[in-house]
């Protein structure tokens, strides 16, 4: 593969649970339009959130996937990622860091680029289901980042 | 997440996408992405890397101030090694491991299987 070849994950991912015996393939969500909303004010005056796909400890598995809040002047040392599927071969989570810039977000705060962090940063689970994370996990995400006047959310799956 | 971040739009608050999969984001439809061709698991910079830590916060300061229209992606330069095994490695699939995967498929069908059958399952009743 090239070097500017990009991986093509949906394909690989197809093939590799065809070969696990899966007979349905995945469907991806798909959309025609995308809904945009510009910034209302200065990026040095917003208040921003991540949400993330890690979850704060081992409780939170596959099977008792539900939304979690982490606190971002507190964050721990390590989440819970070993039910993701990033590239275990290729690299390692062990520096939340590397998914879940909050060091970079206070130093940007510092510098006068950001307005300030959400009271919460939110884990939302990955499922299988589209229709869990439309009717109840965004919304509640949604509902959490009105009440907090959040301006600005990064979103980062691993 | 680009479902999440769909919502989040539709309420009148700006997202950034930031990830690897540029495929599954872009099919889905984010209203702004950044994209940084790394393995799946630090979309926000190598591991213990200040210097890729800041070039992609720089970055996204950047998308979240100059996007006027959704659905766009930006790349940012960082390569994550000369060597790109790595994009061939990830779920590969080949002739010397298709017998253990469909084994492996099959061991995990038949523990679903058998959790389905009366008395097994905790919900059931």
């Amino acid at each position: 593969m090239s070097a500017s070849t990009t991986v093509g994950y949906m394909e690989r991912t197809r093939e590799y649970y065809a070969a696990y015996g899966y007979e349905v393939p995945y469907k991806w969500a798909h959309f025609d339009s995308v809904p945009f909303s510009p910034l209302k004010k200065p990026l040095s005056e917003c208040r921003v959130t991540v949400v993330t796909t890690a979850m704060p400890d081992p409780s939170y598995t596959k099977k008792s996937r539900r939304l979690a809040n982490l606190d971002p002047l507190a964050l721990p040392t390590s989440l819970y990622t070993d039910e993701l599927s990033w590239d275990h071969e290729a690299t390692h989570t062990d520096d939340v860091q590397s998914f879940l810039p909050s060091e970079q977000l206070e130093r940007r705060i510092e510098q006068g680029q950001l307005g300030s962090l959400s009271r919460q940063f939110h884990c939302i689970p990955t499922t299988y289901s589209h229709r869990q994370t439309i009717e109840r996990d965004a919304p509640a995400i949604v509902a959490a980042c009105i009440e907090d006047a959040v301006d600005v959310a990064l979103l980062i799956p691993l | 997440m680009s479902l999440a971040a769909r919502a989040l739009e539709e309420a009148g608050i700006a997202t950034l996408v930031i990830g690897s999969a540029l495929d599954i984001v872009e099919y889905c439809g984010a209203p702004r992405f950044l994209f940084t061709d790394f393995p799946l698991g630090n979309p926000c910079g190598r591991p213990y890397d200040d210097d890729s830590r800041r070039i992609i916060m720089d970055a996204a300061l950047t998308v979240l101030t100059e996007a006027t229209e959704p659905a766009q992606t930006v790349k940012t330069p960082l390569v994550w090694s000369a060597d790109e095994h790595w994009k061939d490695a990830f779920l590969r699939v080949g002739p010397d491991n298709i017998d253990a995967l469909r084994a492996a498929g099959d061991q995990r069908r038949a523990e679903q299987a058998a959790l389905k059958q009366p008395g097994q399952a905790s919900s059931a009743g």
